[in-house]
């Protein structure tokens, strides 16, 4: 077992804990926009293939890397997009909020 | 280079900034008066991580990340703008987006790296493909039976669950050897194909009425397998961003569980929405009241209280817009309008909430189902909007029923019950549902939209 494996293991760890009591807060109402924000996170991905792409190691690597780029932008960008779309749409019926 | 000891550190602190953007954007989305700080937060995380990457060392192919980058642009745009009762579809489609890129990763390590992969390598690496394949086929399975390509209904056969777990027991003895031999390149494409078909396999018993859990469950796996490539690249970025959708997934796969009363094990083994549909046969014909648009009118218009209780009904006849003009005209005669939201309403987490915003009704007129459900007794009218299986009074009574022990919104306790339905004929599950007998429950037959509309032009024409 190697140090690196065991600090990626902590950091898992500690992610996946902070993760459960930070998600078990939101509110059901923003359930649907939550899956999406998350799936736009979860595309961060992307850095594993741009670097695929940008060094170029083999021709495999390169065409498997540049759909790979593909997918996860379209999932940052549309991921976003529509959360961002469907909060706008949450409004209160007080007068007071702004 | 004899930039690398500068910029080797500035990556980290931009992933490090990252990291915490992306947790404070979950964060944030715990209320809807910041939930938009979150996505700001992640938007800035994401620039950063990418910015980042950029300067890596070794990088030499600009122009073609720049036109990666510009072509899921131009993908992910129309993903973006899609409507708002396609969001389920959609959001099963991106999960299988995320899961190809994951997939397309590892097995370009893999054949970058082998035959040179040390064993724990290996192991994340295989895990990574596993998920990542199963996940994609999986979620384009989701999607399609969403958008009703494929058919809703469960398909099932005998020693399905046999089957499933025999491929995926071969997929996993593959990865293993793959592990102890990992210049074994001829076994890789067989691992892939047939966590593939597992996928695909997977989510053929599945009906529509499970979906929310099956999302949220497709939605953690998509999460994991991140995590699995954060590990084989060494990018502690990754860790963090796939242990968060990884647990979200988690969470909300326990949540909608537990709002179908199906055990967490049932649920992690994908050997669920087996729900038979046991007939209701032998049943004595009973019978039901109905009532015409102006009887509903004259009544809504008397009721003090009324609680309208959505489902996937009123998603598939986009009603949510007529239905607004109903809170609309009902709260201007004083009625007190609210929103009944079962947790497995629709077909993903929070569906019924997104389409209501979206109708413009203010969000503190939608109430949980633990929250609504002890005024009922204090409701005049129940107005049932597309919702069947939530309602049904047999979860709570009839412990042979499929549905027994479910929580459901006890609208029997109203005064009166309104039920919007197209015809007797029993909801998604094939459940016979007791709430049509009451005495006091009037079906409205009709589609949802346009039964709606006609109460509200009954309200506008009725007089003041």
């Amino acid at each position: 077992m190697s140090s690196t494996l065991i600090n990626g293991l902590f950091v898992f760890m500690l992610a996946a804990f902070i993760g459960f009591e930070v998600i078990r807060r939101v509110s059901p109402l923003l359930h649907t926009p939550l899956m999406s924000l998350t799936n736009a996170l979860d595309a961060i991905a992307v850095v594993g293939a741009i670097v695929l792409v940008g060094k170029h190691e083999s021709r495999l690597s390169f065409v498997l890397g540049m759909l790979a780029v593909i997918a996860a932008t379209s999932n940052i960008v549309g991921g976003f997009l529509i959360t961002d779309r469907m909060l706008k749409m949450f409004k209160t019926s007080r007068p007071t909020k702004p | 280079m004899n930039t690398l000891p500068v910029t080797q550190p500035v990556i980290e602190i931009t992933y490090l900034v990252a990291s915490i953007l992306f947790i404070l954007s979950l964060k944030w989305m715990s209320s809807p008066s910041t939930a938009r700080h979150g996505i700001w937060a992640g938007e800035i995380g994401m620039l950063l991580a990418i910015g980042g990457t950029l300067l890596q060392h070794g990088i030499v192919d600009y122009k073609w990340i720049a036109i990666a980058l510009v072509l899921g642009t131009c993908v992910g745009i129309p993903l973006g703008l899609v409507q708002m009762t396609a969001v389920p579809q959609r959001t099963a489609l991106s999960h299988a987006f995320g899961a190809f890129c994951v997939t397309l990763v590892g097995t370009a390590e893999f054949y970058l790296r082998s035959p040179q992969i040390p064993r724990f390598t290996m192991t994340v690496l295989s895990t990574e493909v596993i998920l990542g394949s199963l996940t994609f086929t999986g979620s384009l399975m989701a999607a399609g039976k969403l958008q009703e390509v494929l058919p809703q209904r469960p398909i099932t056969y005998k020693g399905q669950n046999l089957v499933n777990l025999f491929l995926l027991a071969i997929a996993i003895a593959g990865a293993g050897y793959l592990v102890l031999h990992p210049g074994a390149r001829q076994l890789f494409p067989l691992m892939l194909g047939i966590s593939l078909l597992f996928g695909v396999l997977m989510i053929i018993p599945i009906g529509g009425a499970d979906m929310p859990t099956v999302i949220s469950l497709l939605n953690s796996y998509a999460g994991l397998s991140a995590a699995a490539m954060g590990f084989v690249l060494d990018s502690k970025l990754l860790i963090i961003a796939g242990a968060l959708d990884g647990s979200s997934g988690l969470i909300l796969s326990i949540i909608m569980s537990k709002a179908m009363n199906r055990s967490f094990g049932n649920v992690l083994f994908g050997a669920f929405g087996q729900v038979q549909a046991t007939a209701a046969a032998g049943q004595e014909a009973r019978t039901v009241r109905s009532a015409t648009a102006e009887e509903a009118a004259a009544i809504l218009s008397a009721a003090n209280k009324v609680v309208v209780v959505p489902g996937y009904g009123m998603a598939v006849a986009q009603a949510q817009h007529k239905v607004r003009e109903l809170y609309d005209a009902l709260s201007k005669r004083g009625v007190d309008v609210r929103f009944a939201i079962h947790p497995v309403a629709g077909r993903m987490p929070g569906h019924m909430n997104v389409l209501l915003a979206e109708a413009d009704i203010p969000y503190d007129r939608l109430v949980e189902m633990d929250d609504i459900n002890g005024d009922f007794p204090q409701t005049d009218v129940a107005l049932v909007i597309g919702a069947n299986d939530v309602t049904n009074p047999a979860a709570r009574t009839d412990s042979a029923s499929p549905i027994y022990g479910m929580p459901i919104l006890d609208v029997d306790k109203a005064r009166t019950v309104m039920v919007i339905k197209r015809s007797m004929s029993p909801g998604f599950a094939g459940i016979d549902n007791p709430l049509y007998y009451l005495d006091k429950t009037l079906m409205l037959f009709g589609d949802a939209k346009s039964f709606v509309n006609d109460i509200v032009r009954e309200l506008a024409g009725g007089g003041s």
